[in-house]
């Protein structure tokens, strides 16, 4: 994984590898697959990234993951109900996909253990870059999660939630979806579980999303993992000509928490959102990381991610644009703003643009501020007292990202989840 | 009602004094117009009354029924009564007026001890304040003052003096951008809160507002001090003959 030879394994490493010898025998998986996973656990053999790995130089894993906890087979996680009414939900309770399902017009579901035992998945298990340990501790230890195949010009009437609830111990999933050509569809990706008795979790989790030509998708990623869990998560989309993805990934919890998003356009007219909202507290670690590759001409991005730091809360957001060299045309904007609201608190932006096309139009902007007193004296003028009014402003902040959605059933759902975390850290 | 006594305040962060002195009462019932040339210390004034932490009193009292309200922060002093109606209105993103409105009224009221407002009845308050300043129910919607025109922004702040019912209500320039449609809108608003047991203090560079609202009393403000009081004639004669005159006999 990287040229240092690493002078000793830690803790967190041997418990990984010793995992796999123990776990092998139940993994699912046909020869493909089972060459994958010894791919995968080579990698982690040669040590977890360090700061020394350019895009692990904010979030050094090796330091950061000091403790892996056992698999907990017997632990029980129960179904949530939707974040947006009368969505289908599809619930992998600690690790294991369900036989139950809801029916939906226009959607075939899989278990993915199923398509891990007949190799139909091996292919998708390949690393992205060297340096990618969150697939390879997936690919390693993946057991089961969902095949979502939404039909062509199927356009779902009520939203698709894909629950990962953990139940303490470790799990390692994988959600997959193909839109086809013209459907449109709302996934929520719902993230959490309750903290276990030793209060230990390791969660892998893989995003596979595949939007055919002229379809729209709206993705979002719910984390609110407790704050004892590890929640280490990768995002992976292609959106194929004329298609929309858009991406909203909501960090509110974990203690350490790295999303990555790795996306590429396939096809011309292609257009990619991502808005993020961070809300960051207590000694935790946040890393959103996003890859995006400009593949073709034509194709356009935005990225706007909001961030909200309290206590000794640490947030990175890393972003690549890669505009590859005929992909003229390309209108690439990203913008990571962040509140700080303590002394303590630390939060750090990259961005990174690598254009080899010459007719493009790229920005990048980043500010990190304190609430505006200009604004808090404003509402404090009007009666509103400051915490309500500090409460208020911090709000506004991220609930902008949300309105942007302009969907009223999500915006309250959002906001509900927002108004959550703000009852209990605000 | 109110009662500024010798009062000194001065800009926190560069220890400027701009206000040098000044002593004003205005009696419950009373509109005070409160004129000087710029950079006399008007708009200062405001926001001392309001409780901006960027000035601070140095020497003298505020006196709002008798009780120093040096002490209390802005939102203390905006729940027992005083309204300052912004010269210069913020725009706040991401925060929905209505939403605003809503919490600041009951942030009143529960501090005051009342029952927050039922939804209906807050409705109902919004849209007969909005009819009576020909406010689009529209704009409300908006986050609070983002794209507003300054008209649009001088409307609301007068929306809220009327839904937030204060006693001393200080206006600060509140004539500043609008045209004179909304001049008479703006100043029927407010004389449509002129009460025995209320206070209105209007700042402004000119008489124009006051043909719309009647002072009983008018202050000139220069150099940090009311350096002449008078009635509502004292308008007319700056208005002519301009400050200089004023000025000169100060001196």
């Amino acid at each position: 994984m990287n040229m240092h030879a690493q002078p000793q394994r830690t803790l967190a490493e041997t418990a990984l590898i010793d995992a796999f010898g123990e776990r092998l025998s139940l993994l699912p998986g046909d020869g493909a697959v089972m060459v994958k996973r010894d791919d995968a656990i080579e990698a982690i053999k040669h040590g977890l990234p360090t700061r020394r790995v350019e895009s692990w130089h904010y979030t050094d894993l090796r330091r950061l993951l000091t403790k892996v906890p056992a698999f907990e087979a017997g632990a029980v996680a129960k179904a949530l109900a939707p974040i947006l009414e009368g969505s289908a939900v599809l619930p992998v309770l600690n690790g294991v996909s369900q036989t139950k399902l809801p029916e939906i017009e226009g959607v075939a579901v899989q278990r993915l253990s199923e398509k891990l035992t007949d190799g139909s998945v091996a292919p998708g298990l390949d690393p992205y870059g060297s340096d990618d340990a969150i697939g390879a501790l997936n690919t390693a230890f993946v057991a089961d999660g969902y095949f979502v195949d939404i039909a062509d010009g199927a356009e779902l009437e009520k939203p698709v939630e894909l629950q990962n609830l953990q139940a303490g111990g470790q799990s390692h999933v994988r959600l997959l979806a193909r839109v086809g050509a013209g459907a449109k569809a709302v996934v929520v990706e719902r993230q959490t579980g309750e903290a276990s008795e030793d209060g230990e979790a390791l969660i892998s989790s893989v995003g596979q999303l595949v939007v055919g030509d002229g379809a729209e998708v709206i993705w979002l990623i719910v984390q609110e993992q407790p704050d004892t869990a590890t929640h280490l998560a990768q995002f992976k989309a292609h959106i194929g000509k004329d298609a929309k993805l858009t991406l909203f990934v909501m960090n509110a919890g974990g203690k350490l928490v790295r999303q990555e998003v790795v996306v590429r356009t396939t096809g011309e007219g292609a257009d990619f959102k991502l808005r993020g909202i961070n809300l960051l507290a207590g000694d935790t670690h946040t890393d959103t990381t996003m890859v995006l590759d400009h593949a073709v001409p034509h194709t356009t991005s935005t990225e706007v991610i909001r961030n909200v730091v309290t206590g000794k809360a640490r947030g990175v957001f890393q972003g690549r644009i890669n505009v590859h060299q005929y992909a003229q045309k390309t209108n690439a904007k990203m913008a990571c703003n962040t509140l700080l609201l303590s002394d303590d608190g630390e939060f750090s932006t990259k961005p990174e643009l690598e254009i080899f096309a010459d007719d493009v139009v790229c920005g990048h902007g980043a500010t990190v501020t304190e609430i505006d007193h200009n604004h808090l004296f404003y509402l404090m003028a009007r009666g509103i007292d400051e915490k309500s009014a500090r409460g208020l402003l911090v709000k506004a902040f991220v609930a902008e990202v949300i309105e942007e959605l302009d969907d009223e059933a999500l915006v309250e759902a959002l906001e509900a989840r927002l108004d959550g975390w703000f009852s209990t850290h605000g | 009602m109110l009662e500024i006594k010798n009062l000194h305040a001065r800009i926190v962060d560069d220890g400027t004094e701009i206000i040098r002195g000044l002593n004003l009462t205005v009696k419950a019932g009373e509109v005070a117009a409160i004129m000087g040339p710029n950079g006399s210390g008007k708009s200062t004034l405001s926001y001392i009354l309001a409780g901006r932490e960027d000035y601070e009193v140095t020497e003298g009292d505020i006196l709002y029924n008798g009780q120093s309200i040096l002490e209390m922060d802005p939102a203390e002093r905006a729940t027992a009564g005083i309204f300052l109606a912004f010269q210069y209105p913020m725009e706040i993103p991401g925060v929905a007026t209505m939403e605003f409105l809503k919490v600041a009224m009951n942030e009143q009221r529960k501090a005051r001890g009342e029952e927050p407002l039922k939804v209906p009845e807050f409705l109902k308050r919004v849209k007969e304040a909005a009819a009576s300043l020909s406010m689009d129910m529209n704009m409300l919607k908006r986050p609070l003052n983002v794209g507003f025109s300054g008209g649009e922004k001088k409307r609301a702040e007068i929306l809220q003096m009327k839904l937030l019912e204060p006693k001393l209500c200080v206006l600060d320039e509140t004539d500043s951008g609008l045209d004179i449609d909304a001049l008479k809108i703006v100043s029927d608003g407010v004389n449509a809160l002129r009460s025995a047991d209320r206070a209105i203090v209007v700042i402004t560079h000119y008489q124009r507002l006051l043909e719309h609202i009647v002072p009983d009393s008018v202050h000139v403000l220069y150099k940090g001090q009311v350096i002449k009081s008078g009635d509502k004639s004292l308008a007319l004669d700056l208005e002519a003959n301009g400050y200089a005159g004023v000025i000169g006999q100060a001196a």
